[in-house]
């Protein structure tokens, strides 16, 4: 008689993920752990505590795209294991990028024959493209300037307050001033007769944004154009002009043709759109395009040969996936113009109805343009009693994630709140914000004022009499003591970046 | 009675299969942006059958970078695909996620860091990313130094070897520091300590160091460049650091050669770069710097802002981004912990050791990569007098395989390898093949010799005919076409690499 050995403990592969050992035992957070787990617990364990981030398509901060169709989807997956820079490998993808460079560049009127090629790259986003093209710039002018004899140690760019961070990067990490023309209550965009008069001998070139992060306004191009043209007639210096377009570029072709900001204009050499915003592919695709092979200086370009072939490369990033790349190009030929035109129409739409709501209330100044990018920026009319910043955080419990900050110098004093109106933003959706924006203020109005604009005003009466606090005043007090407690915590555990 | 009027249009663009309908029949826009949409399933079927013509990503040996993960992890970075990495105040998860990554690789790295530490460094889209933010991180540096001491600050250089990746002369050329850098001789594939050290000036910035050399997959010894830089810091007082640019050998050296001192456990190290998407077993676009301590990342370089709502302290290249990478990396780096990570790169090393012997068993080749190192094996042909490696690698291709050819760099231009990295994926059965389909191609080429191509210029020729009498044979048909072929496709390649990187 044999006797089988039952065994009493199953194999653990056995156990389904929730009644293993894995879901009682905290994740690493500083060490590797020693051993391996199943791959079905790490899925689970790392899915389950993604589900406490934001919804991505709630997330009304961000001009990035969060939302394209499945068969897109597929053709991401499939590609997710190309590495773009093998171009030898991969000569398909490489091609797919250069078609998209051409498409863009006729986008933006690049002075090219029918079948000429243009000159362009696609890159990680409008950070690494704003490096690329300052790094022409900066280049040619230090050329130039060499040519003529002259010093090269300082150069500088003119842009507004309003340029969104990477601008700032490029000049501190390349080493170039950065000089900023001010915005002012009211005007919160560059100013072209400012700007021009800040342009001297050492300036590599004048930044102007079509889409300010801020309230989504579209700067005036043509102006600095016909300005600098004439300043640069009396000085001989040359100066030209770099558009950065990352919201803007996917937006004016379609809802604005007439206005004249590309190629069109004689002093515009480069311009850098983002296709991860209006572009309307996931994060981590820009595009920066050039309006001539002369605006990039050949000695930028690198050639080389360890993967087997004569690869030119002229990008900060070597390796990287090629996804993004090729849903760029479905975008393009899948939606075409017609496509593009139909999608920005409806954000102009609902930007419309939501702007029109927001009025409605009563409280709120609008202030984003009606043309530009289709974002609703506003503050409120009164803020002493409870401010935009509140206005956020409570709208986070509704699941709306709605940013809220201060304007840069000259505008400090101005807080505003800004929904961007991305293509899967619908109008129910925009009804549905609305709806709640309401309830939060009325929830707002039922709560006292925040502890310190009290005690301001108390300081203002100069009235001594120490009130005693109400309970609902002390829970708030101590809520809004621990709140910054832990972010500061969380801000310190963060690292850097 | 009721006439029904059937439209004969009413088989409408819905219903047609793909392949039917009008849109396979025109050429795809390539200029111009098409002014009228097409459905979706249109596009996608177009591109996709395009795309079919690119190689292989799996049996693409040219790359370190990953190409396959398992399935579970694939459903993650779908996931998570619509996530703006920068968005930190948003998805307060995926960031913390990253700050994980950071931590668990400083503490492999030995990082001077206590248990429960927050180490310093960031996740970027590539080792590229990472040696530009490090080498920022350098310059600034030095420089204040050098504005406290008074001294002049305008001539920054770097010292590494002529074996270094372009990122470093990327780096160098954008940045405006000079690059000296160590030759390389025959034999002798990586950068020399000892010259290195005798190149350091009053202007250097850092000493740059590679575990695991592009071409041979070698590992510099990080150690003695140490000491013998200790000791001339001691004389001259310029404390010149080093960076470890570990973009392969990082995930590699901690488990198969943890004796091997390069990390930050010698003095000296101040930053070390690794890419995730290499070894780290994710897919492209990942990479981690991280610096010794706070104080080798100057504060200025990091920026702070707050238009997404919240204070975010941001010091990267790149400003969006996916969150996918970073995602994939943790799950990579907790699935399998340190013990799945040892078994790979030894099945890895095991492999490619058998394919070193295999090669060399040929009796044909010389291999030049060592066997502690990076599971690489690169060889170079004995007698490239009737063929070169480079017709070897157009030859492979014919059965798959991309292996590529190509030439040493300065001094030792004269000698060209095929390379063939071995990656996760690349099993023992793949191996045995590819050394099959190796046999083949030789054996073809030892019957049919074919005229010298004009890229074996690089290449020792043994010279038996190249005084000589011109032999005049006349080419047989396999010659003419091999030939035709060989023009048009350097024809087509010089029109393709046109005008864009």
């Amino acid at each position: 008689m044999t006797l089988s050995k039952a065994a009493t403990q199953s194999d653990a592969s056995v156990h389904s993920t929730f009644a293993s050992r894995y879901a009682r035992v905290c994740l690493p957070r500083f060490k590797m752990p020693d051993n391996s787990i199943p791959k079905e617990a790490a899925y689970q364990i790392i899915n389950d505590e993604l589900m406490l981030d934001g919804n991505p398509r709630l997330n009304l901060a961000s001009f990035v795209t969060t939302w394209m169709e499945p068969e897109c989807d597929k053709l991401m997956m499939d590609a997710i294991n190309k590495n773009y820079v093998d171009m030898d490998e991969y000569p398909v993808t490489t091609e797919l990028q250069n078609r998209c460079v051409n498409m863009i560049a006729n986008l933006f009127n690049a002075p090219l024959g029918e079948t000429e090629v243009a000159v362009g790259v696609g890159t990680v986003g409008s950070s690494e493209a704003i490096m690329l093209a300052g790094l022409a710039f900066k280049r040619r002018w230090q050329n130039r300037r060499r040519a003529l004899g002259l010093p090269t140690d300082n150069p500088n760019i003119v842009t507004g307050a309003n340029v969104q961070v990477c601008w700032e990067k490029f000049a501190r990490y390349f080493e170039v001033e950065l000089k900023e023309v001010k915005l002012s209550d009211g005007y919160y965009v560059m100013d072209p007769q400012k700007a021009v008069d800040m342009v001297d001998e050492n300036t590599i070139c004048v930044a102007a944004i079509l889409g300010s992060t801020l309230n989504g306004e579209f700067e005036d191009v043509k102006l600095l154009n016909d300005l600098l043209e004439a300043k640069n007639k009396e000085t001989g210096w040359d100066t030209p002009i770099h558009v950065d377009a990352a919201s803007g570029g996917f937006i004016a072709p379609f809802l604005y043709p007439e206005l004249e900001w590309d190629f069109r204009l004689p002093l515009v050499k480069s311009i850098n759109v983002s296709g991860h915003k209006y572009g309307l592919v996931y994060a981590g695709v820009g595009w920066v395009i050039w309006r001539t092979k002369e605006d990039l200086p050949e000695e930028l370009i690198f050639h080389i040969n360890y993967l087997g072939a004569d690869q030119p490369t002229f990008t900060l990033n070597f390796s990287k996936g090629s996804n993004q790349i090729i849903a760029q190009y479905y975008q393009l030929i899948r939606l075409g113009f017609e496509g593009y035109k139909n999608i920005m129409e409806n954000c102009q739409e609902n930007a419309k109805i939501l702007k029109a709501g927001l009025e409605e209330t009563g409280r709120f100044t609008i202030i984003s343009k009606d043309i530009g990018v289709p974002l609703v920026a506003f503050s409120l009319k009164d803020n002493s009693i409870h401010n935009e910043f509140e206005i956020s955080d409570m709208l986070r419990r509704y699941g709306w994630i709605v940013p809220a900050y201060t304007m840069p110098p000259d505008a400090q004093h101005v807080t505003v709140l800004r929904v961007v109106i991305r293509e899967d933003f619908s109008r129910t959706l925009a009804n549905r914000l609305v709806t709640d924006i309401e309830k939060v203020l009325t929830d707002l109005d039922a709560l006292p004022a925040r502890f310190s604009a009290k005690l301001a005003a108390n300081d203002e009466n100069d009235d001594q009499v120490s009130r005693k606090k109400t309970a609902l005043e002390m829970q708030k007090e101590v809520c809004s003591v621990w709140k910054k407690f832990v972010d500061e915590r969380k801000m310190k555990i963060n690292g850097v970046c | 009675m009721v006439i029904s009027n059937t439209t004969a249009e009413a088989s409408t663009k819905n219903i047609s299969c793909t392949f039917a309908s009008r849109y396979v029949r025109t050429a795809l826009p390539r200029y111009k942006m098409p002014e009228n949409s097409i459905p979706k399933d249109a596009a996608c079927q177009i591109i996709n059958d395009e795309l079919m013509l690119d190689g292989n990503p799996r049996l693409n040996l040219a790359s370190f970078v990953t190409t396959w993960m398992e399935p579970e992890c694939d459903k993650l970075i779908m996931d998570s695909i619509n996530k703006n990495y920068v968005d930190m105040d948003e998805y307060p998860v995926t960031t913390e996620l990253q700050n994980r990554c950071v931590n668990i690789i400083a503490h492999l790295f030995n990082a001077p860091v206590g248990d429960e530490e927050t180490a310093i460094g960031v996740g970027t889209v590539g080792s590229s990313e990472a040696i530009m933010l490090a080498g920022l991180a350098f310059k600034r540096k030095w420089q204040q130094k050098r504005r406290a001491e008074g001294k002049p600050c305008d001539k920054p250089n770097i010292v590494t070897g002529a074996n270094v990746q372009v990122c470093w002369e990327k780096f160098a050329r954008y940045f405006e520091v000079e690059l000296k850098e160590v030759n390389l001789e025959e034999d002798y594939y990586v950068m020399d300590p000892k010259k290195a050290v005798d190149m350091v000036d009053e202007n250097t910035i850092c000493v740059a160091a590679i575990l695991g050399s592009t071409l041979t997959g070698e590992f510099e010894d990080v150690k003695l460049l140490n000491e013998l830089l200790t000791k001339k810091n001691e004389e001259t007082g310029w404390n010149t650091p080093i960076h470890v640019d570990a973009a392969s050998g990082g995930f590699i050296a901690p488990f198969i050669y943890p004796d091997i001192e390069w990390d930050f456990r010698l003095p000296l190290v101040k930053s070390i770069n690794v890419s995730g998407h290499k070894y780290g077993l994710v897919y492209a676009g990942v990479g981690w710097v991280i610096w010794r301590n706070r104080d080798d990342l100057p504060e200025d370089l990091v920026f702070h802002i707050n238009y997404l709502g919240s204070d975010q302290p941001t010091f990267t290249l790149n400003f969006s981004k996916g969150s996918s990478q970073i995602i994939a990396q943790y799950y990579q780096l907790i699935r399998l912990g340190f013990e799945g990570y040892k078994n790979i790169m030894e099945n890895c090393r095991d492999n490619a050791k058998m394919l070193t012997e295999e090669v060399e068993k040929t009796g044909k080749f010389k291999v030049v990569s060592k066997d502690v190192g990076v599971p690489v094996v690169a060889f170079s042909l004995k007698d490239s007098s009737k063929y070169t490696v480079f017709d070897i690698s157009e030859n492979l291709r014919r059965f798959g395989w991309i292996v590529p050819a190509y030439t040493m760099p300065a001094n030792a231009q004269h000698v060209a390898v095929l390379r063939v990295v071995v990656r996760e994926d690349f099993s023992r059965t793949l191996g045995e093949r590819l050394i099959s389909n190796l046999q083949t191609v030789l054996n073809e080429m030892e019957s049919h010799p074919i005229p010298v191509s004009t890229k074996s210029a690089h290449v020792t020729i043994d010279s038996e005919n190249t005084q000589g009498d011109k032999v005049i044979t006349k080419k047989d048909v396999t010659e003419t076409q091999t030939e035709i072929t060989k023009f048009w496709k350097k024809l087509v390649d010089r029109k393709k690499t046109n005008a864009v990187c």
